[in-house]
C-alpha cells in the first residue's frame, strides 16, 4: 500500500472543521428556511434531505476509512452493519405507523399480507425509541464482535478477510430477502408516518433530522480523529504497514483490528439509523454486495487514510451519482466501474491526495531533476 | 408440459367412455388376441379398414366407436397420414373419436422406433390411453427391448394399465409387480387403493388390495430414498464441477501473481456470450442440418475471446497493480461492473443457447434416477480441465516456469525466466479457462449478464478454503462446498444452505487459517 501523504497541518484541519461545521449546520438550514422559494439562494427541502442522506453515507465511509485506510483491513461487508442499524430504526418506525397502515392493523402491512398474526418476539424491543437507538448501535457492534473475533483471532487477513466479508454481505442479502425472517422480504420496510410524534412528511422534521445527522457526523469525525491520533491509532497504521513487525514488537494485532472493526460497525449502524427516517425506506437491495463495495469506492475516491477524504468521497460520489443517473441512467455502472479502475490504478491517494499534491507543488520549488532538458520518463 | 398432455388424454378417454357403449370394451379385449397379426399390417384385409375410415366420420356415435375399435384392432402406423387428414377436416365428434385411435397407433408404432427415448416416451404415453390391448403391445415390445430402462418403462406401463383392470386377480398381481419394479409412477394410484381399502365401508376385496398396496408402497418408498440420495450426490458433484472449472483459473492466477480477479465471473460471461454469438452466426449463415456443429466450434471461440479479454485486462489494468492484492480486487471489480453493464446494454437481459441434439435428454442409471446429459457433460469437462491443467503445470516447459515464478519471483527473474511474459500468458490462459466454463454453462441455464455473479461468491469461497494456488486444495474444496450446498439445500432451502456454508467456511478457517493446503516456507506470510 502506498504511503499516504501525512502532513501535520492540525491548525488548518481544525479551521476547515469549523468552517465545514458552520456551512453544514447553520448555513444550509438557514438557506432552506429564510430565502424566498424563487430566490437563487434558496435550498429546496428535497436538496437538503438529499444532502442529509449523503452525510449519513459519510458516517458509513468514516467507519470504513478507519478500518481500511488506517488499519489496512478491507471489509466488503459494511453494508450489512449499515443494514442492521437501518432495519432496527425501520422496525421502530414501522411499529409507529400503528392504525394508519393500509389495513388498519397494529401490525406492519407486510405482516398482514404474509399472514403473521402476532408480532414476532424480536420486534418487541423496537416498540420504544430508546430500544431502537440502542439496537441500531448494539446489534451491529455485537455481530461485528463475534464475526471479528472468529476472523481476526484465527488470523484471517488481507484478501481472505475481504472475500469472507463479501460472502457475509451476500448471505445477509439473501436472508433479508426471505419473507420468513419477518423483515418485509424484498419490499423491505417503508411507508413510515411519524417519529416521536413528529410527522416525517413535515419539512421541519426533516430539517431537524438533517441537523442531527450533521451533529452525528461531527461527533463521529472527532471520535475517529481521537482514535487515529492516539497511541492505538499509531499501532493501527503500523499494522497496515507491516503486521508481522507489529507482532514481533510485542503487540497483538488482532485485538486492535477487532476494536477498529467493531467501531466501524457501530458507525455503520449509526449511519443506517439516521438514513432510514430521512429516506423513508430500507430494502435488502441497500445491504448487498454492491452497496457494500460502493462504500469502498467512496473512500478510495476521497482518499483513504484521511478522515476528511472519506467524508469528501462519500458526498462527491453520491452527488455525482444523483446528477448523472438523472441524465444517463444506463451509464452509471460504467462510471462506477471506471471510477474503481481509474482511482485504484492512477490515483491511489484519491481526491485529497491530488489536492495536496497540487498545493504542495506550489509551495516547494520544482525538483531539479524535472528541470528543462531532462524530459525522459 | 408432459403432464398437461396426459391430462388432455385422460379427458378424451373419459369423454370417450361416456359416449361409447360398454360393448366396445369387450370387443377390444377380444382383439388383444388378434394383435400379432395386426402388427404385421400388410396381411390384414383392405376393405374393412377402408370401410372403417369412412364409418368414423359417421353421424351415429355407435358406428363411429365401432369403426374406431376396428381401426385400433387392425390398423397400423401406415394409416396415420390418412387419419390426420380426416381429423383436419372433421367435426368435433369425429375428432374426439379419432384422437385415441391416432394416439394408440402412433405410440404403438413408436414402440419399435430407432430412438430409445422415443420408445420410452411412447411406452409412458400408452398408460394415459388406459387401453387393455396396449398391455400386450407393451409386453411384446419389452421382450424384444435391448435398453434396460426403456424395457423397464414398458413393463411398468403395462402394469399400470393392468392396475385399472376390473379383474381382482389381475389387479392384485399388478400391485405386486409394481412394488417389485419400485415404480415411482404407480405410487399415487397405489396410495389411492390404500385409502379406498382402509375406509370403513371397504369390501373384502378392497382390503386385500390395500394390504398388498401397502407392502408395495413400502418397497417403493425405501427405494426412492436411495434414489434421492444418489440424485443429491449427482447434483452435488455437478455443482462442484462448475465451481471447480471456475475456481481453477482463479486459484492459478491468485497463486502465481497474487491477483484476485473479481472479473473472472464476467470472463465466464464473455465465454457464454461468445457461444451465443456463434450460435446466431450458424443460424444466419449455415444450413439447419449443420446447426449442431455450432457447439464444438464455439469452444475455441469462447476460449479465445475470453483469453483475449484477459490479455487486454492484464495489459491495461492488472500489471500496474502487482503485489497490491486488495487493489487488484477493487480494480477488477470495477472491470466486472463495466463488462456486466456492457452485456446488458448490448445483448439485453434474456438470451438462451439451444443445446445440441447430443446433449439433450438424459440417461436413466437406476430406477428413479435420471441423469441429464448436460450435467454429465459438465462433470466430464471439469475432469478434462483438471487433467489438462495438471499436464500443463507439471509436465510442460511453461508449467515449470509458472511454478518457479509462483515460488520465488525474483529468483526466477535472476535465472532468466521472463516473468512478465509468464504472467500475461498465464492470466490469458486462466481467462480462457473461464471462457470454457461459460461455454459449458450455456448448457444448464440462460445466458444473462448476471451469469458470473451467480457463482463467483461460491468460487471465491472455494479458493479461500482450498488454500492459495493449490490445485489439490481447489479440487477438494470445490467438491466439499458444492456437495455441502446440495446436501443442505433439500433440508433448509437454498438460502440457508448458503448461510451454513459461510459459517462452515469461517469455522473451518479457525482450524486452518491458510486453507486446506497452506503455502509453507518463507513466502507463507507474504
Amino acid at each position: 500500500m502506498p504511503e499516504p501523504v501525512v502532513t501535520h497541518q492540525n491548525s488548518r484541519e481544525t479551521l476547515s472543521f469549523y468552517v465545514a461545521g458552520f456551512v453544514l449546520l447553520v448555513l444550509l438550514p438557514v438557506l432552506n428556511v429564510l430565502p424566498n422559494e424563487d430566490s437563487w439562494l434558496y435550498l429546496s427541502d428535497f436538496r437538503l434531505n438529499q444532502f442529509g442522506k449523503f452525510l449519513c453515507f459519510a458516517i458509513l465511509a468514516l467507519g470504513l476509512d478507519l478500518i481500511w485506510g488506517y488499519c489496512g483491513v478491507l471489509s466488503m461487508g459494511q453494508g450489512v452493519f449499515f443494514g442492521f442499524g437501518a432495519y432496527c430504526m425501520g422496525m421502530y418506525l414501522a411499529l409507529q405507523i400503528g392504525k394508519e397502515s393500509v389495513y388498519g392493523s397494529e401490525l406492519p402491512d407486510f405482516m398482514v399480507w404474509t399472514q403473521v398474526k402476532e408480532l414476532p418476539f424480536f420486534w418487541y424491543p423496537f416498540k420504544s425509541f430508546a430500544g431502537a437507538l440502542l439496537g441500531a448501535i448494539l446489534v451491529p457492534v455485537l455481530f461485528a464482535t463475534i464475526f471479528g473475533l472468529l476472523a481476526f483471532r484465527s488470523r484471517i487477513k488481507g484478501v481472505y478477510f475481504a472475500i469472507i466479508t463479501q460472502a457475509l454481505a451476500f448471505a445477509a442479502w439473501l436472508v433479508f430477502n426471505r419473507n420468513e425472517t419477518r423483515l418485509g422480504g424484498t419490499n423491505g420496510l417503508t411507508d413510515f408516518k411519524q417519529l416521536l410524534g413528529y410527522r416525517l412528511s413535515d419539512p421541519s422534521t426533516q430539517r431537524w433530522l438533517y441537523i442531527m445527522t450533521v451533529l452525528a457526523l461531527g461527533a463521529a469525525y472527532l471520535f475517529c480523529r481521537w482514535i487515529v491520533a492516539s497511541r492505538a491509532g499509531k499501532v493501527l497504521i503500523a499494522i497496515r504497514d507491516s503486521e508481522s513487525r507489529v507482532t514481533f514488537s510485542g503487540y497483538t494485532p488482532w485485538m486492535f483490528k477487532l476494536f477498529v472493526f467493531v467501531v466501524a460497525a457501530g458507525l455503520a449502524g449509526l449511519s443506517g439509523m439516521l438514513y432510514v427516517p430521512q429516506v423513508g425506506i430500507i430494502t435488502p437491495a441497500q445491504i448487498g454486495v454492491l452497496p457494500s463495495l460502493e462504500v469502498v469506492i467512496w473512500v478510495a475516491v476521497g482518499g483513504r487514510g484521511t478522515l476528511i477524504g472519506a467524508i469528501l468521497g462519500a458526498v462527491a460520489v453520491n452527488y455525482g451519482r444523483s446528477v448523472l443517473t438523472n441524465y444517463f441512467p444506463e451509464a452509471w455502472p460504467f462510471i462506477l466501474g471506471g471510477l474503481f479502475v481509474i482511482v485504484v490504478t492512477m490515483f491511489p491517494d484519491g481526491l485529497l491526495g491530488m489536492i495536496r499534491k497540487l498545493t504542495e507543488r506550489k509551495k516547494t520549488p520544482a525538483p531539479l531533476i524535472k528541470a528543462e532538458g531532462s524530459t525522459a520518463a | 408440459m408432459i403432464g398437461l398432455d396426459r391430462i388432455s388424454k385422460y379427458v378424451v378417454a373419459l369423454v370417450l367412455s361416456v359416449i361409447l357403449p360398454i360393448g366396445f370394451l369387450s370387443t377390444s379385449t377380444l382383439a388383444a388376441d388378434a394383435v400379432p397379426s395386426a402388427t404385421s399390417g400388410s396381411a390384414s384385409p383392405v376393405n374393412p379398414i377402408e370401410q372403417a375410415l369412412i364409418d368414423i366420420k359417421n353421424e351415429d356415435a355407435a358406428v363411429r366407436s365401432a369403426a374406431a375399435a376396428l381401426l385400433i384392432e387392425k390398423g397400423d402406423a401406415s394409416l396415420l397420414p390418412k387419419l390426420d387428414e380426416i381429423r383436419a377436416e372433421a367435426d368435433r365428434a369425429t375428432r374426439q373419436a379419432i384422437k385415441p385411435v391416432i394416439d394408440l397407433l402412433k405410440n404403438h408404432a413408436n414402440l419399435t422406433s430407432e430412438q430409445a427415448d422415443t420408445r420410452r416416451s411412447a411406452a409412458a404415453d400408452l398408460v394415459g390411453t388406459g387401453r387393455p390391448e396396449a398391455t400386450t403391445w407393451l409386453e411384446e415390445a419389452a421382450a424384444k427391448e435391448q435398453v434396460w430402462w426403456v424395457k423397464y418403462t414398458m413393463e411398468e406401463s403395462a402394469q399400470l394399465i393392468r392396475l385399472r383392470s376390473e379383474d381382482h386377480a389381475v389387479k392384485l398381481l399388478a400391485i405386486k409387480k409394481l412394488g417389485e419394479l419400485r415404480s415411482q409412477n404407480g405410487l399415487s394410484a397405489l396410495k389411492e387403493l390404500l385409502e379406498a381399502g382402509t375406509q370403513s365401508g371397504a369390501t373384502e376385496q378392497q382390503r386385500a388390495l390395500a394390504d398388498s398396496a401397502q407392502t408395495s408402497i413400502g418397497q417403493i418408498d425405501s427405494w426412492s430414498w436411495w434414489a434421492g440420495a444418489v440424485e443429491t450426490l449427482f447434483r452435488g458433484i455437478s455443482l462442484s464441477s462448475i465451481l471447480l472449472i471456475m475456481s481453477l483459473g482463479l486459484a492459478i492466477v491468485f497463486g502465481l501473481m497474487g491477483v484476485i480477479n473479481m472479473a473472472h465471473g464476467e470472463l465466464m460471461m464473455v465465454g457464454a456470450y461468445a457461444t451465443f454469438v456463434t450460435q446466431q452466426a450458424f443460424i444466419a449463415w449455415f444450413s439447419p442440418e449443420s446447426f449442431d456443429w455450432y457447439f464444438p466450434v464455439a469452444l475455441p471461440v469462447a476460449f479465445l475471446s475470453a483469453a483475449l479479454f484477459g490479455l487486454v485486462l492484464e495489459a491495461t489494468v492488472i500489471r500496474f497493480l502487482y503485489g497490491r492484492l486488495l487493489e487488484t480486487l477493487l480494480a477488477t471489480w470495477g472491470v466486472s461492473l463495466i463488462l456486466m453493464q456492457a452485456a446488458r446494454v448490448y445483448f439485453g437481459d434474456l438470451t438462451a443457447v439451444i443445446a445440441p441434439q447430443a446433449l439433450r435428454g438424459g440417461v436413466q442409471v437406476m430406477v428413479g434416477v435420471y441423469l441429464p446429459f448436460n450435467r454429465i457433460f459438465i462433470i466430464i469437462l471439469s475432469i478434462i480441465c483438471v487433467l489438462g491443467i495438471y499436464f500443463l503445470l507439471f509436465r510442460s516447459n511453461l508449467g515449470v516456469r509458472v511454478r518457479a515464478v509462483t515460488q520465488n519471483r525474483s529468483m526466477s527473474a535472476c535465472l532468466g525466466i521472463p516473468t512478465r511474459k509468464v504472467d500475461s500468458y498465464t492470466f490469458a490462459f486462466a481467462s480462457g479457462l473461464a471462457g470454457i466454463a461459460g461455454w459449458a454453462l450455456t448448457m444448464v441455464g440462460n445466458v444473462d449478464p448476471g451469469l458470473g455473479q451467480n457463482y463467483i461468491v461460491d468460487a471465491f469461497m472455494v479458493v479461500v478454503t482450498g488454500g492459495v494456488g493449490k490445485l489439490a486444495g481447489t479440487i477438494w474444496a470445490s467438491l466439499g462446498i458444492g456437495g455441502l450446498n446440495k446436501l443442505i439445500e433439500p433440508v433448509s432451502g437454498a438460502v440457508y444452505g448458503k448461510v451454513f456454508i459461510l459459517v462452515g467456511v469461517i469455522l473451518f478457517l479457525q482450524w486452518r487459517p491458510q486453507g486446506l493446503f497452506a503455502a509453507k516456507g518463507r513466502n507463507a506470510d507474504a
